[in-house]
């Protein structure tokens, strides 16, 4: 399995319920998957700590057989490497791109490569060429990110991701800054990084987004109530709370 | 490497000793400390050769130093702060027109007097309304120089006394102004600002009379006895009465001090001649410029160039300590982020001249003794620091968290976010308030001249006095502020525009 979350519970503090109540889900590798579920349903939550950005207080979570660590680890020092061995494998393309203003489309693609994997300049910018003109910025490769549009940022986003080669692409509402006419585009993106092998992850409530996917997760209250492929979970929905979920998708258009 | 460092920050002072006759002789040098601003004829930068110090009291250190049989080197400290710095080691023994009183003797010693003269009262030629006695001062405004003899007798005469640190040229000018009715100051003063002018009038008036001695460090026994001595022997010699009869400050009550019975001298006193043809009458601007500000540039220049060093090994500390500062109060654990605000709050709360005394006055009784150049970068430094932190902060603060998530998520370390993600976005944000600061500094660093740095506004406020020309010279060093600090805000509009290119709206 790609990723694997196991009983995962996480509570803020001050919060009378968890946001997080056991959920379990496996992806297998090279899947593209949509985490479908109303704002609050814990997708947010579930991104931010198989990402280590927040800590969890029960279950587990593996990345490629990594484990991310929760609360549980010794040290701050051992979390800290734990964290980064985690991340090597994984990779997120921010809802609002996080892009650095300050270094043009190459070198936000270059940066990573070169600091962490100690990579040449050469190789570092031949290796983030390639991606760019993959993904059809061959044109902007010297701009700076102010000067894109919405679209180009997001495809620089997933360009600087996938220059770390990781085996988890993790993407947060990639749809939902965007000009809707461009939501089709989005989708064939994703589906020419899902021809490169890697395990995509796409947290949304864009249901034109989630028909589009090999394999659907619906949350609701911090739990995966069901999974399948989008042709059977958005069609014929077994569970209720699906259901109220679809139709409420459905009135808002 | 240890050593090295404490013998820079340490200086070599006979305060330590307790023998600082012998610190003399070995050295060869008497130093002795004067105000150059407190100006003429005690101790002044001669107005026709700036680059020379003179006066009687010049001529007199030279003479005891020779009589020591050493070299008289002065060192120049503020008049007020003359006995600190005596107490601190900054010299050996202090000479300026010190005057004979019981406080003193609590805080250091005092030779045998070597002068007295009469105080006197200058007036406004015509002034119907001026005083012209002791008892006619009550109520009226008359300036002096602060915690003087003259002070003291006009508060007796209960006077409202207005006192001037700045020199005794702007006492005058007052007066001449209509700011103050009169001003009561010893003799050569009078002589020197008040006589000259013909708009002035000195009243023939007894006010009583002042004697000046030589002040040492209350526990250097054998060099008050060799200054004592020294002192017998010029008095004896009549080489003393020689040096004031040529500066015109004999007096009377230094014919009885010294009990020389010989009648008064028919000669001209030659140096106050010079003087009043140097000052009496300021040539116009342009021929000052031309024929006596080039003298002074030299002057000026070494002052520039001291506020410059000063300012910016100052400033090089202050982003130092800020940017360590600004860390520790946004990443840092909760006692260290409070430690870093208390430290914030503290230097930027209190006065810079307080934290600047306190370094250099204050820590010698912890037996830390700061050379001034040290002294005031210090200073400066942990004072400009608090105002480096927060501009910091604010540029720390200005990048947004997703920022460093993105960052974290990529692999890379705390460091290298901070490196190549989040400090040059914030020091783009940070340099405007960096370079203003920088250029508050270049101006604050003029406080220095309390620990005895001629920087370049003392330079000014000293030539200003002896030369009695404060707005040419003004101007002059005016301007020399503003190109320190120009070059300074054109280099920061560059880096900024540099950390800022990729705001440039438009096509790539």
């Amino acid at each position: 399995m790609s990723l694997s979350v196991r009983a995962l519970v996480r509570q803020y503090p001050g919060n009378p319920e968890p946001t997080l109540k056991g959920l379990s889900f496996d992806l297998p590798a090279g899947t593209l998957t949509a985490l479908l579920g109303r704002s609050g349903a814990g997708k947010s939550t579930l991104l931010r700590c198989v990402l280590g950005l927040e800590p969890f207080e029960q279950g587990s979570i593996l990345v490629d057989g990594v484990e991310v660590p929760g609360t549980a680890a010794s040290t701050p020092a051992a979390r800290e490497l734990a964290l980064r061995q985690a991340r090597a494998k994984l990779g997120l393309v921010f809802q609002s791109y996080e892009l650095f203003p300050h270094l043009s489309v190459l070198d936000n693609c270059t940066l990573a490569p070169m600091k962490v994997q100690g990579l040449g300049r050469a190789k570092a910018e031949e290796k983030a060429r390639a991606l760019l003109v993959q993904l059809g910025l061959e044109h902007r490769i010297a701009a700076w990110p102010e000067q894109l549009s919405g679209g180009q940022k997001q495809r620089v986003a997933i360009a600087r991701a996938l220059a770390m080669e990781p085996r988890v692409l993790l993407y947060d509402e990639p749809t939902s800054a965007l000009d809707p006419s461009l939501k089709a585009e989005v989708l064939q993106t994703l589906k020419r990084v899902d021809a490169t092998g890697v395990t995509q992850v796409v947290v949304t409530h864009d249901l034109q987004l989630a028909r589009g996917v090999e394999h659907v997760c619906v949350l609701d209250h911090g739990q995966v109530i069901e999974s399948g492929p989008p042709g059977e979970v958005l069609v014929a929905p077994k569970h209720e709370s699906t259901r109220t979920l679809l139709k409420s998708w459905l009135d808002e258009g | 490497m240890t050593r090295a460092l404490a013998l820079l920050l340490v200086v070599a002072s006979g305060a330590a000793s307790a023998d600082t006759l012998s610190d003399v002789r070995a050295a060869k040098t008497l130093r002795w400390g004067a105000d150059a601003q407190g100006g003429a004829p005690y101790v002044f930068q001669d107005p026709m050769d700036p680059n020379r110090l003179v006066g009687f009291e010049v001529d007199l250190a030279q003479l005891l130093a020779k009589k020591l049989g050493v070299q008289a080197r002065p060192v120049p400290g503020q008049w007020d702060k003359l006995l600190e710095l005596l107490a601190r080691g900054d010299f050996d023994v202090a000479i300026n027109g010190l005057e004979v009183a019981e406080e003193k003797k609590r805080v250091c010693r005092l030779s045998r007097p070597y002068l007295e003269v009469p105080e006197r009262l200058t007036i406004r030629r015509g002034d119907g309304q001026a005083p012209r006695t002791l008892e006619a001062l009550a109520q009226r405004t008359v300036g002096t120089l602060p915690g003087s003899m003259a002070a003291r007798i006009a508060e007796r005469a209960q006077a409202q006394v207005k006192t001037y640190l700045g020199g005794q040229d702007e006492i005058y000018a007052d007066l001449k102004l209509g700011r103050i009715d009169a001003v009561l100051l010893d003799a050569p003063v009078a002589r020197y600002y008040g006589d000259i002018d013909p708009a002035f009038e000195t009243v023939d008036a007894d006010f009583g009379s002042v004697r000046y001695a030589v002040a040492l460090r209350s526990d250097d026994e054998a060099l008050a006895q060799a200054v004592d001595q020294a002192l017998g022997e010029l008095i004896a010699d009549g080489s003393l009465r020689a040096i004031y009869e040529r500066w015109g400050v004999w007096s009377p009550q230094t014919a009885a001090l010294f009990g020389d019975t010989r009648p008064p001298s028919t000669e001209p006193a030659v140096e106050f001649e010079r003087w009043r043809a140097a000052v009496g009458h300021l040539p116009p601007f342009l021929e000052r410029v031309r024929t006596r500000y080039p003298q002074v540039l030299p002057l000026f220049l070494r002052g520039a160039g001291l506020t410059l060093l000063v300012s910016v090994c100052a400033m090089v500390l202050a982003i130092a300590l800020g940017v360590t500062l600004a860390f520790s109060r946004r990443y840092g654990p909760a006692p260290v982020r409070w430690l870093a605000a208390a430290y914030i709050e503290f230097f930027r709360g209190t006065p810079l001249l307080v934290q600047l005394t306190l370094v250099y006055f204050g820590l010698p009784e912890l037996d830390v003794r700061l050379s001034p150049f040290v002294a005031g970068v210090v200073a400066l430094g942990l004072n400009y620091a608090a105002a480096e932190a927060e501009n910091y902060r604010a540029g720390l603060e200005s990048v947004a968290r997703g920022q460093l998530e993105a960052a974290q998520v990529l692999g890379l370390s705390r460091w290298q976010t901070l490196r190549f993600v989040v400090g040059p976005q914030a020091l783009r944000i940070s340099i405007p308030p960096m370079t203003n600061d920088f250029i508050a500094l270049l101006k604050d660093s003029s406080l220095v001249s309390v620990v005895t740095l001629t920087e370049l506004t003392t330079t000014y406020t000293t030539l200003a006095n002896s030369m009695r020309d404060h707005l040419g010279l003004g101007a002059l060093v005016a301007l020399l502020y503003l190109l320190l600090g120009l070059p300074f805000a054109l280099l920061a509009q560059r880096v900024e525009a540099y950390f800022g290119r990729h705001l440039k709206r438009g096509e790539a």
